[in-house]
């Protein structure tokens, strides 16, 4: 038996002193804080200015793509789309809102006051801003000349040699490269901070085993963030030799090799896929049992899994690379080691099932998501078996099939599960509920959108149509499929327009949500929303995973169990 | 065959896990409830899934779908997929039925206010869901390394034909070795069956960045690599024109680097090769003057040689021998021009001597800023390259 919870003496008696002082006061406030909640919002916020941006930019390409012939835009600008598309989305979207989140709960989920070094969180997203900043200084910058107005245009994986001076003059290549390098900067130092946080910080009870799921996935995925990001900063500092001091490494009309880059971007770009699914699992971890209303079903097997993930997915980077000229060993050694990753994956999906068997599922905007992004993550992993089939793979890969399964991945799962995060811990946030009628516009909207788009994307890939072009054949039979897609596209912009105006509209008139209002039982939800700035009053001390299910329920407590 | 009968192995031991499944779950819960069965729908739903996918594929007739395959390797990744596609839709029927029926089984009511039963977990299911997936991924892996094999390690025929494909920014190069051919964008190779047939082998590489070859139904694409060589082997069943495209992004005009691929009788293809292996000869012109004013063939290759077009453009037997854009010597034999971009027609042909780059924005031939008459000129010279 363990010991009895007492969590947070004190901490919902804590009174938000409304602070009154002017915005400039306000605005400074935010600019030099090192306070892990403000920087998270920052991050979060940064996020969604980007997601607007990648998703025109991905508006602009469906239109363009909307039938055979189309002269919308310049061939070369929608390069540039697709280039800044895949690289706002990755890096300016998906790894600083999931950075942001993990800054806004992994401490206030441990017990915590704040991350373990807070001056290197403020450095940390700092950095990552510059990136953004970089990357679109290219549009103005990036011929070196103001108002020649260009962007990166070699694709958001840049390929060498495509990326060297010969065939990539200007600056473009170079803003792309340096904005990553700040990125990766920003991404190790947080990465940095969380493992420091999630094994120092933890308040007294809680040990490593009693961790709710979601710090366990961050930890997890910034081990995998600092193995990864490492070996792609070493290839952007190599681009840049090659480029600036007459190197040769990726030069092949110099002896260089155009298989390393893919082997140092892969060995990077495998690893980030799972570092941007992982804390969505540990969202769903989070948010299903709360709404099925039962503990998570195998803990201990979900934590096996969630590991275990993050060190299969660094040994099968080269499943990128089935066409390039592997020997039928290599093939056949990725197609197994890609295979496994189901293995894990499987297993999370099966307990998040027994979670929600026999439970007493809630519709509210969270689970909704929710489960909409459980079947989609499942027919994700299931077209990423179909690609790990190396033989196949040489049909599929780099078709429309591939695009259609990784945008299942990064919309399907990683966004359904963002949008389920945001109404979760909205409140918490901000103090005040998303409005529930506006929320279920904006996800039957998008849903609809999502499935118009994606699930029909996957039939011009068998059909033969390549990605990154920014034309077709009218004779190849892709034209319908594509104009279908572009309108999905567009019914998702719109939905993601209801879901900025409910953010900003409940921001102000939303429903006061107090301190708990999903009755959870993790500790985020014992101390005020928003938190104060020093989070608990007291230290909390816990006694089981579910420190306030034990205190709801002190009839039947979870650390009677233990 | 041997793959059928694993298939039906796979399916059986996965259909008879899920009933244990249901079973464990249920007796682990505390308040036992009792299940519909529904494998049955499950089955159904798997099979309409199926011959939904297949009708939608079916009914979009293209010229580059993978399902309508006509060579070995195009065929047996074709089968291996399917065989895949199988498996992962009873897996997703088994798994979205489960989930289904569990969003659906166990919302609230309105009027419940007690906390369900708090199950923790329970060690067997655990472990036979670990197990379960475990021996998929060993047939599926087992069937995936058998085709990778017989594909990828085939020995070559002696009687085969080599060829050499070079990738450059938006064209294809292609060289027969054994017949001192160049040319390019449009590959002609024999059928592979019947008498005279060959199996066709390409040697693969780049002059410039990352291409990939993709015919989709002759067979899958294989990357072109600067400073490598990669190798895949085609064995076309049937006579006739296939088209593909460049599968990895390499540059402006990469949607435009389309790809025809002849697959000729053995006959056509002696007919062909017998064809191109004519040189061309320096035209003996009346006016040996590039400023000339006649428009016709001879003055036609002065001006072609005086301008810049035989930097980059060969036409054996003549002085142009510039290596970096197509081999001109045959232009008039192939259907189309900037490599798919246009049909070949005397009209086009002079509409892309005057500005490719209205036809190919962003490819590497520029507008030359001739005059008219000049472009008249070469292009009455180039009508004569058959």
């Amino acid at each position: 038996m363990g010991s009895q919870t007492y969590p947070v003496a004190g901490g919902l008696q804590t009174e938000t002193a409304p602070s009154r002082h002017g915005y400039l006061e306000e605005i400074h406030s935010w600019i030099v804080t090192v306070d892990h909640k403000k920087l998270g919002i920052m991050y979060i916020v940064y996020a969604l200015l980007f997601l607007v941006i990648g998703g025109l930019e991905a508006i602009l390409m469906r239109i363009q793509l909307a039938a055979p012939g189309l002269h919308f835009l310049e061939p070369q600008t929608f390069n540039r789309m697709f280039t800044m598309h895949g690289t706002t989305m990755v890096f300016l979207v998906g790894m600083m809102i999931l950075f942001g989140f993990g800054n806004y709960l992994v401490p206030l989920m441990i017990g915590a006051r704040d991350m373990a070094f807070p001056r290197l969180n403020a450095f940390s997203f700092w950095m990552s801003a510059l990136a953004g900043i970089l990357l679109y200084f290219s549009f103005i910058g990036g011929n070196g000349l103001a108002g020649t107005g260009t962007a990166p245009d070699m694709g958001w994986f840049a390929y060498a040699p495509l990326t060297e001076k010969a065939f990539s003059p200007g600056h473009t290549t170079d803003y792309w490269t340096i904005a990553l390098l700040a990125n990766g900067i920003g991404s190790i130092g947080t990465s940095i901070n969380i493992l420091a946080t999630v094994f120092c910080m933890r308040t007294k009870g809680m040990t490593l085993m009693r961790m709710p799921m979601l710090p366990w996935l961050y930890a997890t995925m910034s081990f995998l963030t600092l193995l990864a990001i490492s070996p792609l900063t070493a290839a952007q500092a190599m681009l840049m030799i090659d480029r600036y001091l007459g190197g040769h490494f990726f030069d092949t009309q110099a002896g260089g090799s155009a298989i390393l880059w893919a082997h140092f971007f892969w060995i990077f770009g495998h690893p980030e896929v799972y570092v941007l699914v992982l804390p969505a699992f540990g969202m769903a971890s989070e948010i299903i049992p709360v709404f099925s209303r039962k503990a998570i079903f195998g803990y201990p097997a979900m934590v096996a899994a969630s590991v275990s993930i993050g060190f299969i997915s660094l040994g099968v980077w080269a499943h990128h690379m089935f066409t390039i000229g592997l020997t039928s060993y290599g093939n056949a050694f990725f197609t197994l080691s890609t295979m496994l990753v189901g293995v894990p994956t499987g297993i999370k999906l099966f307990n998040w099932l027994a979670t929600l068997w026999g439970g007493k599922i809630q519709y509210r905007p969270p689970m909704m998501f929710a489960a909409a992004y459980l079947i989609q993550f499942l027919i994700a992993g299931l077209t990423g078996i179909m690609l790990s089939v190396s033989a196949w793979d040489w049909q599929l890969h780099n078709s429309y099939f591939v695009v259609a399964h990784f945008h299942y991945v990064l919309v399907g799962a990683i966004v359904f599960m963002l949008f389920s995060a945001l109404y979760y811990w909205y409140p918490k946030m901000t103090g005040r509920m998303l409005d529930e009628k506006l929320a279920k516009w904006h996800f039957w909207l998008f849903l609809i959108g999502f499935h118009l788009t994606f699930d029909l994307m996957h039939i011009p890939g068998l059909l033969g149509m390549p990605r990154w072009i920014y034309t077709y054949e009218a004779d190849r039979g892709w034209g319908t499929l594509n104009l279908l897609i572009s309108i999905g596209g567009v019914i998702q912009g719109i939905a993601v327009l209801i879901f900025v105006y409910n953010m900003v509209h409940s921001y102000f008139k939303g429903e006061l949500a107090g301190p708990d209002p999903w009755d959870a039982w993790t500790l985020e939800w014992a101390t005020a929303s928003p938190p104060p700035s020093y989070n608990f009053a007291t230290d909390p001390v816990v006694g089981s995973r579910r420190p306030l299910w034990d205190l709801k329920h002190p009839d039947d407590p979870d650390s009677a169990f233990e | 065959m041997t793959i059928t009968k694993k298939r039906k192995a796979t399916q059986g031991n996965f259909l008879t896990s899920t009933q244990e499944l249901n079973c464990a779950t249920i007796a682990a819960h505390r308040n036992t409830r009792p299940v519909k069965s529904s494998t049955s729908i499950r089955g159904s739903l798997a099979g309409l899934a199926l011959l939904v996918g297949h009708q939608a594929v079916a009914l979009a007739e293209s010229p580059t779908s993978i399902f309508s395959t006509l060579s070995t390797p195009a065929h047996e990744t074709n089968s291996i997929g399917l065989f895949v596609v199988i498996i992962c839709t009873a897996i997703f029927a088994v798994v979205a039925a489960l989930l289904g029926y569990a969003f659906w089984r166990f919302r609230a009511g309105n009027s419940d206010e007690h906390e369900p039963a708090q199950v923790f977990g329970s060690m067997q299911i655990e472990l036979s869901w670990t197990i379960i997936p475990v021996l998929i991924v060993v047939v599926l892996f087992l069937a995936t390394a058998r085709t990778l094999f017989s594909i990828q390690d085939a020995p070559k025929p002696a009687n085969a034909l080599n060829i050499t494909a070079v990738g450059h920014q938006y064209w294809w190069e292609y060289h027969y070795p054994e017949y001192g051919i160049v040319t390019a964008n449009e590959l002609h190779i024999p059928v592979a069956t019947g008498n005279g047939g060959r199996v066709t082998y390409i040697k693969l590489t780049s002059a410039d960045v990352i291409h990939s070859f993709w015919v989709p139904q002759l067979g899958g694409k294989t990357d072109m690599l600067p400073n490598r060589v990669n190798e895949m082997w085609w064995d076309p069943q049937k006579a006739g024109v296939y088209v593909g495209q460049c599968g990895q992004y390499c540059g402006a005009q990469h949607a435009k680097m389309l790809l025809r691929v002849y697959v000729d009788t053995p006959e056509q293809f002696a007919a062909w090769v017998a064809g191109q292996r004519k040189q061309q000869t320096e035209l003996v012109a009346d006016v040996v003057d590039s400023t000339s004013e006649a428009v016709n063939p001879s003055v036609g290759q002065k001006v072609f040689e005086q301008q810049s077009c035989i930097n980059c453009h060969a036409v054996q037997g003549t002085v142009a021998n510039g290596r970096f854009g197509p081999d001109l010597t045959h232009l008039m034999s192939r259907d189309t021009l900037g490599a798919g971009a246009i049909q070949n027609t005397p009209e086009n042909l002079k509409a892309w001597v005057e500005d490719p780059q209205q036809f190919k924005p962003g490819c590497l031939m520029p507008a030359m800023h001739l005059t008219n008459k000049q472009n008249l000129q070469i292009t009455a010279y180039l009508q004569t390259l058959k």
